[in-house]
This record gives C-alpha cells, structure tokens and sequence, in this order.
C-alpha cells in the first residue's frame, strides 16, 4: 500500500501543472457549468496538439496508451487548474473507445477528428417513454435497403444543438425481445430530418435538448457492430466510462469544496463570517470527507482495474455517493450564503453561482443512472439479491 | 497510487480470519459476553504464538519488526469476529509507551500479559486529545508520581480505562516533578472497579492509586510524542475495528434478507429493504477507503496522519453504528432480541463511535486544519 505517486507518476503530474499553469485561459465567467462553445472548442484543440487528449487510447489511434492512473492524475490536476469544459467529452468518453471496440475501418475515421475536437458528438439513448428503461426505446429504424430510415424522439441529450454526429440507440426488430432489437448508430446530426430542440430546466438554461427523427436516412455503414447487437455495444459505451468515472466527479466535487471552504472564509455583508460557525464548520468537514472518502474509494477501484483489467465493485458506490454528497454541498453553500441565498445572477453574492450549483445539482440524481436504479445495481449485482421486477 | 495490502498482509489476514473462525466462532463470542470474566484468557497465549501481540514490536524484543499497517489487518479481523479481549488496550494504546523497556515489550509479546493505558481523570480532561493539546503532555493531570522506594509511587485516580478488569499491567500517564511521564503499575497493586458497560466485551474501570508502586518507562521529554502517537494509532486502530464490525453487520443483513420470505418472496426483493442493504455497502467502502488510507498515514507517520485519523474515526464510527441499526431494521423482529449477535456488534460500534468524543469531536479537529 502506498499512497505516494511512483517517479512515472510525478513525472507526469509535474508535467500537466506545468503545461496547465501555462495554458489555461483565465475565467471570464466564474459560474462554471454553463458551456461556452468557443472555449470549449479553443481547450479540446489545445489539449489535442499537447498530446493530452485520449490518453489511453491506443496509441494505433492517435493515443498515449498510457496506463489509467495517467488519466486518474489528468483529472486530478484537471480539477486543481479548473481547466474549461471540453467540447468532444461524449466524443473523447463515448462514442471513441466504443468505436475502438466495435468499429470497422471506416467508422475509425472518426478517432481523428474525435481526438482533435473538430468532431463534435453527442448521445441520443434516452427517450421520454425510456429514461430508466433504456431497453424499452422505440425510435425506430426500418430497413430500406441501403440504409436506415429513422423516426424518432430522443431526449436529454447534451451538445446535440452543436453536434456533428450522434451515438443513437435504435429498435431495429419490434418483434425481438426488447433487448435483442436494437441497433447501435453513428448518425450524421447534419442529416435532413434532424431537428434538434433546447429543453430548459430548473436552472434557467438549456444544456440538454430533445432530438427529433423524422424520416432520417442512415446509411448500414453507420451501423456500429451487429445489427441487433446494439444493446451489448451500448454496454461497452456504459462500462468504459466506470473506469474513471469516479476520478472526474472526484475533480469537479475538489473545485466545488475548495469554493465552498472559500465562501465559509468570507465575511458576509451582515459581518457573519459563516467559518466561525460551529454548525456550518461541522457541515463542511463532512462535506470535505465526503470527498475524500470518493477520492480513495476511487483509488481503491483504479487499484483493482490495474491489476484485473475490471474495475473493482467499490467503484460502483462512486457516482451514487457523489451525486448525493453533491447535492448537500449546494444546500449547504445557499446556508451559508444565509438571508442572500435567494439572490442570484448580478445581484447574487458571486454572480448567482451558487443558486445554479443547487439547482443544477438536483439533476445529479437523475442522470446518468437514477440513485433508485444505482441502489438496484448495488443490492442485485454487487450484493446478489434477489431481483425487484 | 497503490492501494492494495502486500501479499504477506493478506496472508495474516487469511491466518486471522482461520484462526477467529475455529476459536471465536458466533456461539463462543455470544457465550463469553454474557460472561462474568467477558473474554478467555487462554487467547492471549495462542495470539501471542501467532505472532499478533508483537507484530510491530522490534525484533531484539521478540517482536515481528513489522508496523502497523498489519496490525491495522488484525484490528478490522477482529473487529468483524467481535473479538473479546484486550488486543486494542495493549497494542494501540500501551505498546508505544512500552517500545524503550525490552522487558514489558517481551511481557506483552510472549503472552505474559496483557495491559492497557490510563489517561483520563475525573476533573473533566478524558480526551486523549485533551491531554496532549497545547503546551504539552498531561495537561491537567493530577495523578501524582513520586520517587520512592525501588522506584516511584503513584497517587490519584484514573477513570474510563478501557479493559481495566482484563489488563495485568496498566501504562498510566501521571505528574512527575518533571513533568507529566509515563509509569507502568501491576493491576494487582492497586484498587480497580470495573463497571457495567453498554458493550460488556470492552468494560471500562476506575484505577485508585494510593502509594501504588511503579515504574518509570516513559520520561518528560518524550512524553508528549507518545502520547501523539497513542492518539493516532487509537484512532486509526478503531476506524479498522469499526468497518470489520460494519462487514459482519452487512454480512448478516445480506444473508437474511437473501432467505427471509415475506408474502412469497425473499424480502431482499423489496426496494424499501434492499436499498437499506445497500445503503450499507455503500457506507461501509466509503468508510473502508478512508480507514485503509489513514492507517497508511499513521503507519508512515505522513503529516496528513492527524486529519485522515480524525476523519477516518468519524465516519468509520458513525458508519459502524448506522449499518447496525439498519441491520437490526432489515431483520424484524428476530434482530432486536438479546439471543441474536447483532446487539453486541451494535454496542461495539456504540464504544467506538462514543471513544474520543464522537463523530463531532473529531470533526472539529479536521475543521481547524481546513478552516483555522
């Protein structure tokens, strides 16, 4: 057991707060979350030409092919620098390690382009009559020949008002059972027929937006392993990103506390100064903790991956724990904010972050695996129960 | 970033889980809790051939020359089979005041006998926290230690001394006219009451010291890093101690629930109970990584050691606790009755959640490093 970097890894790490402390561009707006598509374009090019960008890909792909606590110490120090969002995340996490999986020569072309950030990719799984159950999609793909005709409605689906292409979740045979009737696409979001449609939420702001297929072509070479073979090919897209998934919350959960530590520090304009208090001192040494117990339960799982190639089960425990640690701190941050918390935007203390933090963070529970579902994984998978349906 | 045990770590594991499953199997465990004499001093030798009271004593002593990271392996092993005996007393809490003298090192080491530490007094400073802050060791101490005789003799009391009842030979922080030091008494020569504890497993006992002779082991100078160490190595050993307590805890939830049947179906397939049990899990590895990280910590005397102590004892405490109840929920009404095992795991985790002050307590020390 040894929590110290190796010499490889500090070299490493040395190296990316060099570059980082160099490159990052200076924050014009301090509520992060909010995508601005030219700085997110301007930081995937930079982190592509520093040779930064898919580091455990394989190196036949333009990759590093470093090992995963490379990509453990990027997000770390990732996190520490506050670098912007990235524009090609679902392309760079998603849709590129499934296509190294999965794809014919041809589809490979896309891994450039991914790499680089020039190809912008976005998700279409869930829909409204699917959300946690993926399996009962019902966009549909008819056979036409050559290609696929498309109609549909996805939902949720972040960056889609930019993208380039979409990872997309079809039913390709309605008489199959549910999970042996899908099909697994790389679509051409440019293609007519796509209407792309911002969903506003609680926040204010449109992140996600709705899909719409209507009479869409997909030419079969878009078709990303066996037709009807979608559903396992979408399971390598969920598996790949349990990796180091727990690394990247970790790093956003780091920024978060240490803003919050921050926050507590200064004095309010009653002359409450809230890291006096010894409530709030108390909340915010079990909000630290939280963090630090998701930092090692990731080390833990990484431990586990090196040596098995599988993630450990811990690993499991990550995004259920962060999205509710996640939440409190936002509750939190509006406490300590105390007879201010309501004011956000311009009139807010901080411009209104932290409003959009609390209110972005009731979302935390919902995507990516609702915390019911999670707990299902848990107990069924992990703990072997017995199934509830 | 390695967060495995090394191989030879695993291997005493898997002697600790052999040896605990053959000797202190559940009935044993139940039977020697309800006991008057509350554990089987016929362990002690068999630890003591093992290896385990001298895991991290030096080998000129008779010691394994290891360190603590294994003792930590022993502490959550122990912890999950509710081990009743004074291994926490004697190796967290005694043996760094005993690591200068050869001859207690090959008492403890050899089986000879088992021991514990007295620091608490009744004028209000029981923390081990409270009474090496500030200025320096002993803060507070009355406890009076004077030369006399063959050696010296030691006046006052001492309150909450964990294992009293169970320890031949008591470590005891008292007030020298140098300062405050470490002495070590024979049970036997002085007046000692054990008292009725929620977890009968880990009695506490009042020591009455009147011209109680004693033997100097630890001077002024060193007392204060002794101390240091004493509080962290405690900290950090019941953090382990508390996620085994919380393993056998979910271990038996996991199993009930899996075979338990209810309106016709085993009723770990109703979310209301099975999100309990994971729940659990998930308390118990988050608790898990932050003890395995702080007992690193300690054993590499890193300077994270007293936060990642303080944090891991908190939360391992508290998990230990939560993971019982919901235990003792998930298994109706068969879990709340005297006969099961589950109540004296609850209990334990009750000792160690209240040792040092509870969760809040030490939070407190955490946010003084964060927030000043």
């Amino acid at each position: 057991m040894d929590f110290r970097d190796s010499p490889d890894e500090a070299r490493f790490r040395q190296e990316l707060r060099s570059w980082f402390e160099a490159n990052v561009p200076e924050k014009a707006d301090p509520q992060a979350g909010r995508l601005d598509e030219s700085v997110a374009r301007e930081w995937a090019k930079k982190l592509h030409e520093a040779g930064y960008a898919g580091l455990t890909w394989p190196k036949e792909y333009g990759g590093a092919g470093a090992p995963y606590t490379h990509q453990a110490i990027f997000l770390e120090e990732s996190a520490r620098a506050e670098t912007p969002e990235h524009i090609g995340v679902i392309g760079l996490g998603m849709a590129g390690p499934t296509i190294i999986a999965h794809g014919t020569p041809a589809q490979k072309e896309h891994l450039k382009g991914i790499l680089s950030g020039e190809e912008v990719w976005c998700q279409g799984f869930s829909e409204p009559g699917s959300g946690s159950d993926l399996a009962s999609l019902r966009t549909r793909a008819e056979d036409a020949g050559d290609h696929y005709v498309v109609n549909g409605q996805k939902v949720w689906s972040s960056f889609a008002h930019i993208a380039d292409y979409c990872i997309l979740l079809v039913r390709t045979d309605p008489e199959a059972p549910k999970h042996k009737g899908i099909t697994y696409l790389l679509a051409d979001m440019r293609a007519p027929g796509v209407e792309v449609r911002p969903l506003r939420q609680i926040t204010g702001d449109p992140e996600f937006n709705e899909i719409f297929f209507s009479d869409v072509e997909v030419p079969k070479e878009d078709v990303l392993g066996e037709v009807n073979g979608g559903w396992q090919v979408a399971m390598t897209t969920l598996l790949h990103e349990r990796g180091t998934l727990g690394f990247a919350l970790t790093a956003r959960l780091e920024v978060l506390v240490k803003k919050l530590i921050a926050l507590a520090k200064e004095t309010r304009p009653d002359g409450v100064r809230p890291a006096d208090d010894p409530l709030i001192r108390d909340q915010i040494v079990r909000q630290w903790s939280d963090l630090q117990a998701l930092r090692f339960t990731n080390y833990r799982a990484l431990t586990g991956l090196v040596k098995t190639g599988v993630p450990g089960p811990e690993g499991s425990v990550a995004k259920l724990h962060w999205s509710e640690a996640n939440q409190r701190l936002g509750k939190l941050a509006l406490q300590i904010l105390g007879p201010w918390a309501q004011l956000d935007s311009e009139d807010g203390i901080w411009n209104g972050f932290w409003q959009y933090q609390q209110l972005r963070s009731r979302g935390n529970t919902i995507e990516a695996g609702t915390s019911e579902v999670l707990r299902n994984i848990i107990s069924e998978r992990v703990l072997g129960l017995p199934r509830s349906r | 970033m390695d967060f495995a045990f090394s191989e030879e770590q695993e291997m005493l594991r898997s002697q600790a889980r052999s040896y605990l499953h053959d000797r202190f199997p559940e009935e044993r465990v139940v039977e020697l809790a309800g006991s008057e004499e509350g554990w089987d001093p016929a362990s002690w030798r068999e630890m003591a051939e093992l290896g385990w009271l001298g895991l991290s004593a030096p080998e000129a002593s008779g010691g394994a020359g290891m360190g603590f990271l294994e003792e930590t392996v022993l502490f959550e092993e122990l912890g999950w089979a509710l081990f009743p005996g004074p291994y926490f007393s004697s190796v967290a809490l005694a043996l760094p005041a005993l690591q200068n003298d050869p001859g207690e090192v090959e008492r403890l080491v050899s089986g000879a006998s088992t021991f514990t530490l007295a620091w608490a007094e009744p004028q209000g400073l029981v923390g081990l926290q409270d009474v090496t802050e500030a200025e320096g060791a002993g803060i507070g101490t009355v406890t009076k230690a004077s030369p006399g005789g063959q050696g010296w003799t030691l006046d006052g009391q001492k309150v909450l001394v964990p294992d009293l009842a169970s320890a031949e030979r008591i470590v005891v922080l008292a007030r020298g006219d140098q300062g405050p030091g470490l002495w070590v008494v024979e049970r036997t020569a002085a007046v000692t009451r054990s008292h009725s504890t929620m977890d009968p497993t880990r009695r506490y006992g009042t020591l009455d010291l009147s011209g109680t002779p004693a033997s100097l082991l630890v001077e002024p100078a060193r007392t204060k890093e002794v101390m240091r160490q004493v509080r962290l190595r405690a900290l950090a050993a019941l953090s382990l101690e508390a996620v085994g307590v919380a393993q056998r805890a979910l271990d038996i939830s996991r199993a009930y629930v899996g075979e338990r049947k209810q309106f016709g179906k085993p009723i770990g397939s109703y979310q209301a109970v099975s999100h309990q049990v994971a729940d659990s899990y998930m308390g118990t590895e988050l608790a898990r990584s932050t003890a395995y990280r702080a007992a690193w910590c300690v054993a590499e005397d890193d300077a994270e050691a007293p936060v990642a102590a303080a944090d891991a004892k908190a939360r391992a405490g508290e998990n230990a606790v939560a993971v019982c109840e919901r235990a003792i929920q998930v298994l109706g009404g068969i879990g709340f009755t005297w006969e099961h095992i589950l109540h004296r795991l609850y209990k334990r985790a009750q000792w160690i959640d209240s040792f040092e002050g509870f969760g809040a307590t030490q939070r407190s020390v955490v946010a003084s490093a964060l927030l000043g």
